[in-house]
């Protein structure tokens, strides 16, 4: 199987340069034959990947220990699921998963892009297949060959980090991946359309959908990461601002930013410089945040070790660097923007604003990233900043990003009239009102809260507003029902009612978010029969009473249970388990050996106000005497809602069907017909 | 004053404040990572420099660990190979710190004049230990 998977690499790794060579030598202009060669190259390379992915897999699963990879993370104990998910458990196998991935995607944007854009196809495949190149280039020559072979043959294999052994990490990596390969596709269009000189919104509109499936991966990835943190991580919370977390997060703000301001290019023709600076921008974002998480130069919790495959992608970060900024540089004449901007008050400022405030989370995202590196590096001392600069500066700027969101949507295209801003924000502006008057009332005396809330109240009746507004003039236009109304607006006005669904998801995530600012916490060390009490944010008072430990052995692992009983305001509420596990492989000689540290199972429910977090922390002597952390952890449900919203809301816009450019340009003028009968006149 | 200048003012205030935030945060936030060799100098160049938020990276000493579990503290000793400290914490450590051999940890918290460290909070990372491991094995 190696021998094949080795064959396997080095035939993509061929491919992959003929199409390379073949698409920047420009000699399939007229030449049809030639350009279908470049074609046929992507799919070769990607076939060339399937046989090496299968191969490994089936090494994994077949057992075979000699496999350096197969011994490293899996072993024979080891559930058949996560058998599947050790293909990317380590740093050589997620190399390849990349790869094997990102040929799929150049593959799939070769064959379903529409041919009126084939005069950018052989360009896009340049691209793609030089990036694949490089990942197969670093598999071969750097030392991270999956197919390695050991000199002996192990009896059983090391075992799969337990942190690992964990639902969400069989989805949450590849999620995450799919988000960052598939920004190379947007990123190929881009250098296509610099180096075909075709930079009208051509390849904006060929490219535009892979951003929001890249966008759409990279949320979802996001947000199952937060979600693995919190229930296997054990500290309490779902973000900490770690390198890997912000890695993950800064092309998702640069990409957000492209997505605001691409609507700016499609309709005014303003921002092409900025949008191709943004797609650039964001592809060596998600080339650093690899670079990160692979190098080790930055201390995080998640990161792989320490190895030279870092430096592989530095070098490859400053290479697309110089080449794509040069290649914008050449082109910059071509790229004025055909008006200049009217007004301040007006849809086009608002998003200027909006990108300006995305691309400065991201700066000081990256800035708070490398800080101890470039602390080092200048004054000669490493300085570190943590969770509290992260949160200073972005809760100014998350805010004021919130607010856009209000305004951004409501406000006219061009430069709004007074009339059209009363009569967009009175009720907004109400609504918010209300709500931030309603939690001070109530007792909520904290302020990044309180205005989080009251904006996210303001935001939310800016949205309720459009489709208020929109189902309305349905119903009076077609005698529609409301559910049939509201179904068709959204049907036909995919992109913007999506959109607004897309904010109402972001909307519950900050809800959310401020939330944790009233979490409790307590620790304590009971015997059995104690009980400690805990008083929510929500008011109610939890008494935990220690029920005892019971131990047993489950799969691949030994198992310490500590049971807690919950008692709510008095009032008995069930039992809540907490585990510390120890998991272990056997050996020759078939005994059973301890592996890995042992990991801790946190106990949670999960609550629509608020979540009980419970953690063993061991027990004191080998007694039934327990410690334990107890959290009340307020609306942290509420981010998994957010992010399912979020996902619909993506899903909505990018769905397909309606997809020809006569149909869209058809429903953007039903959707302006909508417009214009709700305002009763004004075109602007 | 034309649009495109007053946006001009209105993207200068935003960068401005992105950049003043930033500093500010830094200023306000941002804590010393030393080695217990850096720390040992900055305490004999500077003997004030105690009671002072940092954050030291160092392994701990193997056998060094004591657990006080009815109080939930640990004690245990850091080393960079030249220089060690006693550190002491309050709270739970994570899985990831144990009596295995070669651990290395980030503790945050504060030199005392009684030469320990006060941690607030320990970070042990793991994974090095083992797939150093493992290259020797791969290697061998």
């Amino acid at each position: 199987m190696t021998l094949l998977g080795n064959f396997a690499l080095w035939a993509a790794l061929l491919f992959g340069i003929w199409g390379a060579v073949l698409a920047f030598s420009n000699r399939w202009h007229g030449r049809p034959d030639v350009a279908l060669s470049v074609t046929r190259s992507v799919y070769a390379v990607f076939a060339a990947l399937v046989v090496a992915s299968v191969a490994l897999w089936k090494g994994i699963i077949a057992h075979d220990f000699n496999i350096e990879y197969v011994w490293a993370y899996t072993s024979r104990n080891l559930p058949a699921g996560y058998l599947f998910s050790a293909f990317w458990a380590g740093q050589k196998g997620s190399l390849l998963f990349w790869a094997v991935v990102l040929s799929l995607f150049a593959a799939l944007a070769q064959a379903m892009t529409p041919r009126r854009y084939a005069a950018l196809m052989p360009y896009v495949a340049g691209v793609t297949s030089s990036v694949t190149v490089f990942f197969v280039a670093v598999m071969l020559f750097s030392g991270a060959n999956p197919f390695e072979r050991l000199p002996f043959t192990p009896a059983d294999g090391r075992g799969l980090n337990p942190q690992l052994q964990n639902p969400g990490m069989m989805i949450h990596p590849p999620m995450l991946y799919l988000g960052y390969i598939s920004i190379t596709i947007p990123f190929a269009f881009a250098m296509a359309a610099l180096l075909s000189r075709k930079l009208d919104t051509g390849w904006i509109h060929a490219m535009r959908r892979w951003m929001l499936v890249s966008w759409l991966f990279l949320s979802i990835g996001i947000t199952l990461g937060m979600w693995w943190a919190y229930v296997e991580l054990g500290w309490g919370g779902y973000w900490a601002w770690d390198p890997v977390e912000n890695a993950s997060l800064l092309p998702w703000l640069t990409m957000t930013a492209f997505l605001h301001s691409v609507m700016i290019q499609e309709k005014r023709g303003m921002l092409k410089r900025w949008n191709l600076s943004l797609v650039v921008g964001t592809f060596l974002l998600s080339i650093f945040g690899t670079f990160i998480t692979r190098s080790g130069v930055i201390a995080s919790v998640h990161s792989f070790t320490q190895s030279n495959v870092g430096y592989y992608f530095l070098a490859f970060l400053f290479l697309i660097a110089v080449v794509s900024y040069t290649l914008l540089y050449t082109r910059w004449p071509l790229l004025e923007a055909d008006v200049e901007l009217e007004s301040m008050v007006s849809r086009e400022a608002a998003f200027l604003f909006n990108n300006l405030l995305f691309v400065g989370i991201a700066f000081s995202v990256l800035w708070g990233t490398l800080f101890p590196i470039l602390s080092e590096a200048v004054r000669g001392t490493k300085i570190t900043v943590g969770p509290p600069f992260f949160n200073k500066v972005n809760i100014p700027l998350g805010l004021l990003l919130l607010v856009l969101t209000g305004i951004g949507p409501l406000i006219a295209w061009r430069k709004a009239s007074v009339q059209n801003l009363q009569r967009q924000f009175a009720f907004p502006v109400g609504v918010g009102a209300v709500v931030a008057a309603l939690l001070a009332a109530l007792g909520v005396r904290e302020l990044a809260p309180l205005m989080t809330w009251g904006l996210a109240g303001f935001v939310s009746g800016t949205i309720t507003q459009e489709f208020w507004r929109g189902t309305r003039a349905r119903i009076r236009m077609h005698g529609e029902t409301i559910a049939v109304a509201l179904a068709h607006l959204v049907g036909r006005n995919r992109r913007r009612y999506g959109g607004y669904i897309v904010h109402l998801g972001m909307l519950v995530y900050f809800v959310a978010f401020a939330g944790m600012a009233f979490k409790v916490q307590r620790e304590a060390t009971l015997k059995p029969g104690e009980s400690v009490e805990l008083k929510s944010p929500f008011g109610h008072t939890y008494t935990f009473t220690h029920v005892g430990i019971s131990q047993f052995k489950q799969f691949n692992r030994y198992v310490s249970a500590a049971t807690i009983e919950v008692a709510r305001d008095g009032v008995p509420d069930g039992r809540i388990v907490s585990e510390k596990r120890q998991h272990f492989t056997v050996n020759e000689l078939g005994t059973e050996e301890a592996s890995f540290e042992p990991s801790t199972e946190v106990g949670i429910r999960s609550g629509l106000q608020e979540d009980i977090y419970i953690v063993f922390a061991g027990a004191v002597n080998g007694t039934e005497e327990a410690v334990y952390r107890f959290n009340i952890n307020p609306l942290v449900w509420w981010v998994w809602a957010g992010g399912f919203i979020l996902a619909f809301g993506g899903l909505i816009t990018m769905w397909p069907g309606g997809g020809t450019m006569a149909a869209s340009r058809r429903n953007a003028q039903a959707g302006y017909g909508v417009e214009l009968a709700t305002a009763g006149v004004e075109p602007q | 004053m034309k649009p495109g200048t007053k946006f001009l003012v209105g993207a200068v205030l935003i960068v401005a404040s992105v950049g003043f935030l930033i500093a500010q945060g830094v200023k306000e936030t941002g804590v010393y990572f030393l080695t217990p060799t850096e720390l040992a100098a900055k305490t004999t160049a500077d003997p004030t420099f105690y009671d002072v938020g940092l954050k030291l990276g160092a392994k701990v000493v193997p056998g060094s660990i004591k657990r006080v579990s009815a109080v939930q503290q640990v004690d245990f000793v850091v080393s960079d190979g030249a220089k060690q400290y006693p550190v002491t914490y309050r709270g739970i450590v994570p899985d990831t710190f144990t009596d295995a051999n070669d651990i290395e940890v980030i503790v945050e918290g504060r030199l005392g004049r009684d030469g320990v460290f006060h941690a607030t909070e320990v970070f042990a990372k793991c994974g090095s230990r083992y797939e150093a491991e493992l290259d020797k094995a791969a290697k061998a």
